[in-house]
């Protein structure tokens, strides 16, 4: 654990007991056996804006407490801790990054004050396909009279069913595979020729395909400048990897205490599981493999603090080694309940399904080595 | 703040005035400053270094300045490190008396023994050696049988050690001996005594790399004066375990290093495998490899400092060591069997014509790796120590 301030000691303390409190494991079973789409409950949802979480990265100027990423990271994880399902984020995280690093004043002052307030749910639209690939946008956008027109779809976006605001990746010049020629444009949930598709996943979260038939958008839509897109996406993308990461770090060590604590009191032969060399070895590199994982999470977050250039590489191996570890510590999580964590009214299964999610949404493992050999120069 | 500022600076110049112009190049095996009594100084000022650093007791920066040590605060030490590494000083004492011994002697030793010996650890003077495993005592430390029996006036020490490193260039060695048959951990004690102390004998070990840091160290009737007994007789197992923690921690802030002489693993791939047309390692299953290894180097590296971190807070030694030593060995293996595997055939030679001193040095390098996950605790020993003292799993019963 990162040596925390007083402000951020509190941040985490304040989310372990909400988490506990209003949001165990229990509550996100329920959301899912309710069939409900919108992949998270409103009403903790407003909660968590109530306690200002919304606002955790948001600038003073704009309603929020700016505690920075690492604050939120600590948030994050405990929520990945019990898989609660919210927008937090989608929203609070990659949307508001995208505003901080792209936004003018007017868009800055329009929406992060909402984040903030926790009064708007927003996504970012990005991939068009099943695997993570931000270069290969062919979604385009049309100077028109009025503004700007978009044609195309996305895949798979996080929230993108609930979405007020929608961060989207737009093609403006160039090719698909090309990073230049990028724009990015902010589109309203509501506009006009957006068809959305809630999908049905096995993590039972609330991600839509999105298809934009002549969606036509003011020129004040735009985020930064047009064929400017690539260096804000990358950016933002960064830090979404971050946080989810941070979750991840959350989902996979309440996996590992739950095992734990399984291998303590679970008897077989007489005795605690526990006390056999074959899984006390399995469960110290799990433990080993959580440590590594916390060290790249936190320093992935202090270095988008700091501003620090290592940011993007950290990024990839923090997300990276947290879907390994996460990999892991869910598949052992089934492996060492044995016959009980293959049933659904056992939790094993929910961490499992989302871990394989989490690990794919931004790019997976190999997607990063590929990326941090590339920022290494081989 | 303003106290660590002017720290900076009064250690920056004196760094500058002080270092040997002579030691700005890197340091080969052989100049490696490990003092003693029988040192060989190819360079003069490596012991130049040496005496500079220690006159100011920046040997040992943090022990306290009536033993010899710097009195750093942790802080202090902190800065002192970072304007060491700005300037890339060579070490200017690598030491196992400061590494391993003089911190267990603070904690436990007498006064008298403090003055004895601390100081001149601090110097180099004394190199010490390490009596832990013996031939029936590899894992299981604890089942070690050299005996130990009190004489009146003296100790007599009858047995043999083994995997003792530089037991045939250290001056004196800190050991495990056997006071007690009728217990195991509470029957141990720990002494210190000369290595020119008629009956003991040090013979060097050929390892598969062709090199010898180990030795095995007989003793027979080995006359121990009684006040060189540190703690309590029968009391050596806790001060025996809190030294292995040492060691760990060392190992794992410096890593095992492998011999890359500056050189980043993926520089030595790309220059014996090629790069395509869009400047990747032309092996695009060996680049994955490498790149997933560079990564958990990275995390390694991270864990290590957030460590330190948590040891300068104020959290103490965590038990966290214990997954670092077994991280660290496993890290080191892996790259040592990837530079061979880039380097191909070439990375197998062993001497003579047609093979690089580097390509040489990986060969040995590699092969001297396997070693990693055996000294200083098995990996599988320091699984155990991580299932018992972390995650408070029983033993089997």
């Amino acid at each position: 654990m990162a040596i925390l301030t007083e402000e951020q000691t509190m941040l985490r303390d304040a989310a372990r007991d909400w988490v506990q409190a209003r949001s165990p494991v229990g509550a996100f079973r329920k959301l899912r056996d309710s069939g409900d789409g919108a992949g998270y409950d409103p009403a903790l949802w407003r909660e968590m804006g109530e306690m200002g979480w919304t606002g955790v990265i948001v600038p003073e100027a704009h309603g929020g407490s700016e505690f920075g990423y690492l604050g939120l990271g600590l948030v994050l994880e405990e929520t990945g801790r019990t898989l609660t399902a919210s927008p937090l984020l989608s929203t609070a995280l990659t949307a508001a990054s995208a505003l901080l690093i792209g936004g003018s004043e007017a868009q800055k002052e329009e929406w992060l004050s909402q984040i903030a307030a926790g009064a708007i749910v927003a996504a970012l639209a990005v991939d068009e396909h099943a695997h993570h690939a931000p270069e290969k946008t062919a979604l385009t956008a049309v100077k028109s009279g009025r503004g700007w027109t978009l044609n195309g779809g996305k895949a798979f976006v996080p929230e993108g069913g609930a979405a007020d605001l929608i961060v989207v990746a737009a093609r403006t010049a160039g090719q698909p595979g090309d990073a230049d020629g990028l724009t990015l444009f902010l589109v309203q949930g509501d506009a006009d020729g957006l068809t959305r598709t809630a999908l049905k996943t096995a993590d039972s979260r609330g991600y839509a395909n999105l298809t934009f038939k002549d969606v036509t958008v003011a020129e004040t839509a735009v985020l930064g400048e047009a064929g400017g897109g690539w260096p804000i996406l990358e950016e933002t993308l960064d830090r979404a990897r971050a946080g989810l990461a941070a979750e991840m770090l959350g989902t996979a060590a309440q996996a590992f205490d739950v095992t734990l604590d399984y291998l303590k009191t679970r008897t077989q032969f007489g005795q605690a599981i526990g006390t056999f060399q074959a899984l006390q070895h399995r469960a110290a590199k799990l433990y080993t493999e959580l440590e590594l994982t916390r060290s790249c999470v936190e320093a992935a977050l202090e270095a988008i603090d700091n501003g620090s250039a290592d940011a993007g590489a950290l990024a990839s191996l923090a997300k990276a080694k947290a879907g390994e570890t996460l990999h892991l510590a869910s598949n052992e999580m089934v492996q060492m309940h044995g016959g009980v964590g293959m049933t659904d009214a056992h939790d094993a299964g929910l961490y499992l399904k989302r871990a394989r999610a989490a690990e794919a949404i931004y790019g997976g493992a190999s997607y990063h080595r590929d990326r941090y050999a590339r920022l290494l120069g081989f | 703040m303003a106290d660590l500022e002017a720290f900076r600076n009064e250690a920056r110049s004196w760094l500058e005035a002080n270092y040997p112009p002579s030691l700005k190049t890197p340091m080969t095996e052989d100049e490696a400053p490990w003092g003693g009594r029988k040192a060989v100084y190819k360079n003069p000022d490596i012991k130049l270094w040496m005496d500079r650093m220690a006159s100011r007791g920046w040997t040992a920066p943090t022990w306290p300045k009536e033993y010899g040590g710097g009195g750093l605060t942790g802080e202090e030490a902190k800065v002192l490190e970072q304007e060491l590494r700005r300037i890339k000083a060579r070490p200017a004492l690598m030491s196992f008396g400061v590494w391993m011994l003089g911190p267990v002697l603070l904690e436990y030793a007498n006064e008298a023994q403090k003055k004895e010996y601390l100081p001149k650890i601090v110097r180099g003077e004394i190199r010490w050696c390490q009596g832990y495993s013996e031939p029936g005592a590899g894992s299981d430390l604890a089942g070690l049988q050299t005996k130990c029996e009190d004489k009146g006036d003296h100790y007599l020490i009858n047995g043999q050690k083994i995997w003792t490193s530089y037991a045939d260039q250290a001056d004196w060695i800190f050991c495990l001996v056997r006071t007690d048959t009728s217990k195991k951990h509470e029957g141990i004690s720990f002494v210190l005594f000369d290595m020119t102390t008629p009956g003991v004998e040090a013979r060097p070990i050929k390892l598969i790399s062709g090199s010898s840091p180990f030795c095995e160290t007989f003793f027979t009737d080995v006359k121990v004066p009684k006040a060189q007994l540190v703690g309590a007789l029968n009391k050596g197992w806790d001060i025996a375990k809190r030294l292995l923690q040492y060691e760990r921690q060392n190992i794992s802030a410096g890593g095992f290093g492998g011999t890359g002489g500056g050189l980043e693993i993926e520089d030595i791939a790309k220059k014996y495998v090629g790069t395509d047309a869009d400047g990747r390692l032309a092996d695009h299953d060996l680049r994955a490899r490498l790149a997933a290894h560079r990564m958990e180097a990275k995390a390694f590296a991270l864990t290590v400092r957030r460590v330190e971190q948590e040891l300068r807070a104020g959290k103490g030694l965590s038990p966290a060591t214990s997954i670092i030593k077994y991280a660290a060995a496993k890290l080191n293996q892996d790259r040592s069997e990837l530079v061979v595997e880039a380097i191909g055939l070439q990375g197998l030679g062993w001497s003579g014509e047609g093979f690089s001193p580097r390509e040489i040095g990986e060969t040995r390098a590699w092969l001297r790796s396997k070693g990693n996950s055996i000294e200083g605790g098995t990996s599988e020993v320091n699984l155990n120590v991580v299932a018992k003292r972390v995650l408070g799993l029983l033993d089997h019963q």
